[in-house]
């Protein structure tokens, strides 16, 4: 079950290498379909108490000790359920425009899914290190190859213009950058299972290392070296250096899936990985990785509200969200790690919209720059309409589910420390701030010539609508994913709670 | 007076005995005008019975000719290796400028001599048949480096390689005369009775002095730094299917005698030379993906390279376990992939573009000839250990023996070395596939004013081939590397298995 979820997108990617062109798109959007189908019959058949399901359990290389085996619980269920969830709007909305050489892009989209899907549901260490490098093979040849450079000079006056960009060293700077941390990972995680079998048979299996144990000694550094992939893939604040020029090159459409669902990978990890495995070396540096985090929120939530570029706007404000999850994992506290998990999935949720929405603004006004834009919404209501919602979600309103999200992360922290809760809390004055000039700097303000005010037309509506919806309807029931991630979180960081008492 | 004629096994000697015929054959060949043309197709034959004598010995566990040759597990496979690199050379060298001018059927014979020298090689478990392999392994290599006969590069690089080559194997030929010294035998396992056997010998500077030469001597035919500056210059200059025959096959051989060498004959001084063997790898990983960085001839890229492979590949021997042999076999089985599909791309494109094989000359060409392209990005993307080609296994493997070992940080260093070595590889790709086509700027014709001085009769001819990529045998040599590179990426089970056998042979002398 959980193996036609991986490889479903994969299969229709290949299919659309060898029907005629004009139906590759669909092939695509019908392969996305029926992956979103699929997971939804396991969320159907999921038991939010009943730990790990739907294992798949077979020797892949014995030779070298790996495993492919898989298996669902109360944490990744949902980041499935918004993989499948994201990577439709993406490709429908690629689907409606021309693209060039579309059986690749189709190909790549589609592979990136697969391997998403496969780091979500590994439950073999090396299964998900393989995944978690592939997920960024598919990505690499997208942003590369339907990425654009972008000038210095498209800057109007008055706005402070980014440098430019090639295509080429924005692509080879994200690569480089994330294969730093999982070229390392993949050494920390054969000394795990190495050093956890301790001369007995060799297996890489999450659980049975985590049921082992590591030395104290050796957690230190494997958690440097898985923490190093995570944080970087996050990304978080210090090791956010390949943002800014890959989010400005990538296509949209591509980039929405990768801020949604790749950057929450490495969160995802942190909770499967590194806090059950490496419990003692987590509570050491609990507060180095709080700082990094709250780091990650203030500085991120600061350029947001200075950039003019708005791609940069939501890269930045990724950047403080996955801070405020990272907080939320790191504060051992079911609350915190809870509102993690659902942060997760509101920022998914959320930031796909908000770049195809981008996309859509730069069709009607020619620009991505915040600075010359404004009246968008003079004639096109309902296209503000579904904007608004989507700012209102990202500064987390209350009664929207990021607010909820944001609150158990707080108030998580606050059992760490008044302190850390208060100067986190500052991220989300800031949230407001850019959320709303975003706003208002396109959708409002007179309308500047060469600039359309055109209704978002129905397909692009069928493509959004549905989105905006489930954002809704989570900011009514958040306890779904509080409630079915629960017993997951729990299990995941009781043993780091033991360690920390 | 009784004379016991030593017994022969024909069965174990029969890679080599049809190998040996198949030479002979070609040699002859050469005489006659009318089967000429069929030479590769005779080399071809050669090789394929040679592989299936191989395949035959399979399971074969035996010493040869007294104990001077060795037909095991270890042997068996890389021989296999070499022979198929040896057969994609062949197919790659078909209408090639150096194949015609050589005398085609002079060049085949070189090539399966030093085939010959690899199998011997591959097998040799005593002083005199490690030389003598090595020797006939190099000396017709030199040769077929200058083939070329019309392009100063291609002789240059003949001489150059000639020169230090020579001082490799001096220097591997003192270190072995020492070693002798110090043993008092010439067979592997004497040699490791001998020195256990003398007073004091493990540790005493004939003995460590002798290794030390022996490792260089070596560390030059496998190019690992800091003897590795003939490598850029030779690999580029060298005519392309003897460039992808010497990446190949010679590391092949080279690592078999390397392995059986240090492990079976040197085994009781692992101690000693592991730090050595250590820092020269570390050293050859971090020269050559440094040096790669710069380099924007593909060939030259690709030698340097090499040097960083060759570091990782090392790292298998450091470990001086049978799960380090494993995991250099597999790399080195999945670096064959990796190559064969880059080189015969490489070729294709040299044809086509009248001899240039600069970075710049695959600009588009994901665009255009995608049949070209995957099989190059793919190889790129297995060399820089990405999933899901066998590359990143091959990785996964040494990294995993190492561990196991407690050679922690030369793990570490290799996942560094991939991180460099993603800027040259990635540089590659995103040629092929992230640049608009533009025709090269200063087209890479040859450029007549650098032409030596002319042959006589001689008409300097450039040479272009513009239906390149439709060869079958340039194309699928590339294409059925591929999909091997991407198969055992995938489904790598077999691989390790036949790693493994390799690894098997060694188990009376290494844990």
């Amino acid at each position: 079950m959980l193996s036609s979820i991986i490889w479903t997108p994969l299969v229709f990617g290949l299919i659309g290498l060898l029907v005629p062109r004009r139906f590759t798109a669909w092939v695509a959007v019908l392969g996305a379909v029926i992956t979103l189908g699929l997971s939804i019959g396991v969320l159907a058949g999921f038991d939010p108490d009943g730990g790990m399901q739907y294992v798949t359990d077979v020797s892949w290389i014995p030779g070298l000790g790996v495993d492919y085996s898989l298996g669902i619980d109360g944490v990744s269920i949902f980041l499935v359920m918004l993989t499948t969830v994201a990577w439709i709007p993406a490709i429908c909305f690629s689907a409606m425009r021309s693209t060039e050489r579309p059986a690749l892009y189709y190909l790549m989209l589609l592979a990136g899914e697969t391997s998403t899907l496969g780091a979500f549901l590994a439950q073999d260490l090396l299964l998900f290190v393989l995944f978690f490098d592939l997920m960024i093979v598919p990505f690499y040849f997208l942003f590369g190859v339907w990425g654009r450079d972008r000038g210095g000079e498209d800057d109007h006056a008055g706005s402070p213009g980014e440098g430019a960009v090639s295509v080429q060293s924005a692509t080879l700077k994200m690569i480089v950058f994330t294969l730093i941390g999982s070229l390392l990972m993949l050494v920390g995680a054969i000394a795990a299972a190495v050093i956890s079998a301790d001369g007995g048979e060799l297996t890489f299996s999450i659980q049975t290392i985590v049921a082992r144990g590591l030395p104290e000694g050796s957690q230190n550094w494997i958690f440097w070296f898985f923490a190093a992939a995570f944080l970087v893939k996050m990304p978080a604040f210090p090791l956010h250096g390949w943002m800014p020029d890959s989010y400005r090159a990538a296509p949209l459409p591509a980039l929405a899936v990768f801020s949604a669902v790749l950057s929450k990978v490495g969160a995802y990890g942190f909770l499967r990985v590194v806090l059950p495995m490496m419990p003692d070396a987590s509570d050491l540096f609990q507060t180095t990785m709080l700082v990094l985090a709250i780091a990650s929120i203030i500085y991120g939530s600061a350029m947001a509200f200075t950039k003019t570029d708005l791609r940069l706007v939501l890269g930045f404000s990724s950047v403080a969200q996955l801070g405020f999850i990272t907080a939320g994992i790191f504060a051992f506290d079911s609350t915190g790690a809870e509102g993690a998990v659902l942060q997760m999935v509101n920022h998914g949720l959320v930031v796909v919209p908000a770049f195809l929405i981008v996309a859509m603004i730069a069709e009607r006004t020619g620009s991505e720059e915040l600075g010359p834009m404004g009246g968008l919404a003079k004639k096109a209501p309902v296209f503000a309409v579904i904007f608004l919602i989507v700012s209102m979600a990202t500064l987390a309103i209350p009664a929207s589910a990021n607010f909820i999200g944001e609150f158990y992360i707080l108030n998580g922290l606050f059992q760490v420390g008044a302190a850390w809760a208060i100067v986190a809390s500052v991220g989300v004055a800031l949230a407001a701030f850019y959320a709303l000039r975003m706003y208002q700097l396109t959708m409002h303000n007179p309308l500047p010539e060469g600039s359309d005010s055109r209704e978002i037309s129905l397909r692009d509506a069928l493509v959004l609508v549905p989105m905006v919806g489930i954002v809704v309807v989570l900011a009514f029931c958040p306890q779904l994913i509080i409630h079915g991630s629960e017993q997951a979180v729990d299990s995941s960081i009781a043993i780091v709670r033991e360690v920390a008492k | 007076m009784t004379f016991d004629a030593p017994t022969i096994d024909y069965a174990g000697l029969s890679p080599i005995i049809a190998l040996t015929a198949g030479l002979v054959v070609i040699v002859l060949a050469a005489v006659f005008d009318r089967v000429k043309r069929f030479g590769p197709g005779l080399a071809l034959l050669t090789y394929a019975v040679t592989a299936g004598c191989l395949i035959w010995q399979w399971n074969a566990d035996l010493d040869l000719v007294s104990g001077a040759l060795r037909i095991d597990g270890l042997a068996v496979t890389l021989s296999l290796l070499a022979v198929i690199a040896a057969a994609v050379s062949v197919l790659l060298a078909i209408g090639d400028p150096s194949e015609t001018q050589a005398g085609r059927s002079d060049w085949l014979a070189l090539l399966t001599g030093s085939l010959l020298g690899m199998v011997i090689l591959a097998q040799a478990t005593s002083m005199l048949t490690f030389f003598v392999g090595l020797e006939l392994l190099s000396i017709p290599l030199y040769a077929l480096c200058g083939t070329n006969l019309r392009r100063r590069e291609s002789l240059e690089s003949g001489l150059k390689y000639l020169i230090v080559g020579s001082v490799g194997s001096a220097t591997l030929l003192y270190g072995l005369a020492m070693i002798y010294g110090a043993s008092g035998a010439t067979g592997f396992q004497a040699i490791a009775d001998g020195l256990q056997a003398g007073d004091g010998m493990l540790s005493d500077s004939l003995t460590l002095v002798g290794v030390g030469l022996v490792a260089v001597g070596l560390a030059f035919k496998v190019s690992i730094a800091p003897f590795h500056q003939w490598t850029p210059d030779v690999y580029q200059g060298a005519p392309t299917p003897v460039t992808a025959f010497m990446a190949v096959a010679t590391k092949a051989a080279a690592f078999a005698v390397f392995i059986r060498f240090f492990l079976v004959a040197l085994g009781p001084l692992a101690d000693q030379w592991d730090v050595m063997l250590a820092a020269l790898a570390a050293l050859s990983i971090v020269v050559g993906n440094v040096g790669a960085l710069a380099q924007t001839s593909l060939k030259r890229m690709l030698g340097y390279s090499g040097i960083a492979q060759a570091g990782y590949m090392l790292a298998g021997i450091v470990t001086a376990t049978q799960a380090g042999v494993d995991a250099l076999v597999f790399y080195l089985s999945a670096y064959v992939a990796m190559n064969v599909a880059a080189f015969a791309v490489v070729v294709i494109r040299e044809r086509q573009t009248g001899f240039s094989d600069d970075i710049s000359t695959l600009r588009g060409l994901g665009r255009e000839k995608p049949l070209l392209a995957w099989p190059l990005t793919i190889a790129m993307l297995a060399l820089a250990g990405l999933p899901p080609t066998a590359g990143f296994i091959g990785k996964l493997y040494l990294i995993e023996a190492l561990i196991d070992d407690d050679w922690t940080w030369l793990a570490v260093m290799i996942a560094i070395g991939t991180m460099i070595s993603l800027g040259y590889y990635l540089r590659v790709v995103a040629a092929l596939w992230m640049s608009p086509a533009g025709e090269a700027e200063g087209d890479a014709a040859i450029d007549t004013a650098s032409l030596p001085p002319q042959i006589a009769g001689a008409q300097a001819d450039p040479f272009e081939d513009p239906g390149a990529d439709r060869r079958w045998y340039l194309v699928a040599p590339a294409l059925i590397a591929m999909a091997a590179a991407l198969f055992f990426g995938v489904i790598p089970q077999p691989l390790v298995d036949f790693a493994q056998h390799a690894g098997d042979a060694l188990s009376v002398w290494v844990p």
